[in-house]
């Protein structure tokens, strides 16, 4: 399997709180892998680390061989790392399509001043096509305001994909979802992951073991274990952290 | 007003021109027309960047009045004789202006960002206040002469005040339908996805800061092709233009009349305006009056006077209830958020 992405001693603190610690971690292409691991591990500030949300205090991140350390956000973007959030983070009041459009849109130029923007025909195919995959053709001209909480959850993850993202970060993509939303977005999780690579914070050990082929356990900023489902499930230490407390 | 609110959102440029064309003839005399085309578009420019990608400032007279001296001292010092140059020259200092105070000003966020710009044109005022050799100083820039313009090869006279009416009126025609066009555009949809969600937008892989700063360049040019129009209107650019109340009415119009529409800052440039002209006949303390108004728009119609008409004729609202969708919904033909 070809490497797609490499940390190497990445490291963040915030003041005396070290929330990722000396973490080497490498995924190859095409893979779904999911990171767990209690409150607090340093989940969420891995994923920002590596999506350029926040610069890291130490360490190197290597995407597709090339050295993304400290580039900005929407270079990283661009480039082909995109996050979802934990936190849903829509376009309030811009209708779903338009929420969906403006991301397929990315790709292209944001300088077209000329053009009506409806009129990019490549643009809007791939945005019809990610409102498909992500179940939401049917509320396409509802405000993003107005969605449902599961439907936001869907529209976050949508946003994402319409980017096109080689790696696509999933940040608890099921959070406060119904037990019946959440089987529905870990369908849809692994039918994107067909021909891309997906990493996924999830709390959902069940569904974390069903659809992962690699899972790379944190803790306290620092790795624990990494390896197949079985191997977590028979890790002693996970065991101990997740059940016998730290 | 149902059916003409959905005509005006479907055609908008030919509705402006409609509502214009007749608009001197229905206000109590010419020039209140003319000065609500010009603050209108005055007010459009600043617009852009408060409505559509969520910047709020508070030193727009600094563009406003870049056009103003920039078309003025063109006119009136260099000697030029053509008024499209002046215009020109005018629009073409107010955007490097909006370039460059935009540069500074994007490095701070929220009200700090509003307190840089309110500064930044504070700064101009009084470097226009001290360069009195070019600016005319605490006298005004005066002596900007009424110059036929060239229009499609003939030199017309635009001395008469409804002759000069309808040349401001073709000019910020364009304009808008220029304004319409961006916000239109790819670019404008970026602008909105940055106000709706700013982080969201540079997550997306937009350069955040670098549509901000062009956003800007655009607010200036806008704001800076009416002050030019100003310049040309008074014959003369007094100081005031670039002080900051100028900065406040601005404001105060957008908010009035519903920032984030498109035509909701003309509305509230011809309320603004108008309340003037009827207010001042009656007493030196308008500005109190209107101020009032202000208060009550921004209490019980924060969207202003067009926004609420929009809101409720049109879309059911930014924030209104959710509407039921019209027919079973295929995203192809989905159009932008038709706020007219």
């Amino acid at each position: 399997m070809m490497e797609l992405l490499r940390t190497a001693g990445l490291s963040r603190s915030f003041g005396s709180l070290q929330a990722v610690l000396d973490v080497d971690f490498a995924v190859g292409a095409g893979e779904l892998r999911s990171i767990i691991g209690p409150n607090g591990a340093g989940k969420s500030t891995f994923f920002r680390l590596i999506a350029g949300e926040l610069p890291p205090s130490s360490g190197r991140i290597r995407f597709k061989g090339r050295d993304i350390t400290g580039l900005p956000q929407h270079a990283v973007s661009r480039l082909g790392i995109v996050k979802s959030y934990q936190i849903t983070s829509v376009f309030p009041h811009l209708t779903v399509f338009e929420n969906i459009r403006v991301a397929a849109q990315s790709r292209a130029t944001a300088y077209n001043f000329w053009q009506k923007a409806s009129a990019l025909g490549a643009v809007r195919d791939r945005a019809e096509r990610t409102l498909v995959a992500v179940g939401l053709a049917a509320k396409a001209s509802h405000r993003a305001a107005h969605l449902s909480h599961g439907e936001k959850r869907n529209l976050e993850i949508g946003i994402a994909l319409a980017t096109e993202p080689e790696l696509l970060l999933l940040d608890e993509p099921t959070a406060g979802m119904s037990p019946e939303e959440t089987e529905a977005t870990m369908r849809l999780i692994s039918e994107i992951a067909g021909g891309r690579t997906v990493i996924v914070v999830e709390h959902n050990m069940k569904l974390v073991m069903k659809i992962s082929q690699r899972i790379t356990v944190l803790h306290q900023g620092q790795i624990l274990a990494e390896g197949t489902p079985a191997d977590i499930r028979a890790n002693h230490r996970v065991q101990q952290v997740y059940l016998g407390g730290a | 007003m149902g059916r003409v609110g959905a005509l005006i959102a479907r055609h908008p440029i030919p509705a402006f021109f409609v509502v214009f064309a007749v608009f001197p003839f229905v206000v109590p005399y010419k020039a209140l027309a003319t000065q609500v085309l010009i603050y209108g578009l005055f007010a459009l420019g600043f617009n852009l960047l408060y409505g559509y990608t969520g910047l709020l400032s508070f030193g727009h007279a600094a563009f406003f009045g870049l056009g103003a001296y920039g078309t003025g001292v063109t006119l009136a010092r260099l000697g030029v004789t053509s008024v499209w140059a002046g215009l020109a020259a005018g629009l073409v200092l107010a955007a490097a202006g909006g370039a460059l105070i935009g540069y500074l000003c994007l490095r701070r966020r929220g009200i700090y960002f509003a307190m840089l710009s309110l500064a930044f044109a504070q700064l101009l005022y009084f470097v226009g206040f001290h360069l009195s050799w070019i600016t005319g100083g605490d006298d005004g820039l005066r002596g900007i002469p009424v110059l036929p313009v060239g229009l499609a090869g003939v030199r017309v006279s635009i001395e008469t005040p409804l002759a000069f009416y309808y040349f401001v009126l073709v000019v910020v025609g364009a304009a808008v339908a220029v304004l319409k066009r961006i916000l239109d555009s790819p670019f404008g949809a970026v602008l909105q996805a940055i106000r709706e969600n700013t982080d969201r937008a540079a997550a997306c892989g937009y350069d955040v800061t670098r549509v901000k700063l062009l956003s800007f360049v655009f607010s200036g040019a806008f704001a800076g092709l009416a002050g030019g129009l100003n310049a040309l209107y008074l014959q003369v650019v007094p100081i005031d233009t670039l002080y900051w109340t100028t900065s406040g009415q601005v404001v105060m119009m957008a908010l009035l009349g519903g920032a984030g529409t498109f035509f909701g800052p003309f509305v509230g440039a011809g309320v603004f305006l108008i309340l003037e002209d009827v207010l001042s006949v009656f007493t030196e303390s308008w500005p109190l009056v209107v101020g009032a108004i202000f208060m009550a728009f921004v209490r019980f119609l924060p969207r202003g006077i067009w926004g609420t008409v929009v809101g409720l004729e049109i879309m059911g609202g930014l924030d209104g209830p959710p509407k039921p969708p019209e027919r079973s919904h295929t995203p192809r033909g989905t159009r932008g958020v038709a706020r007219p």
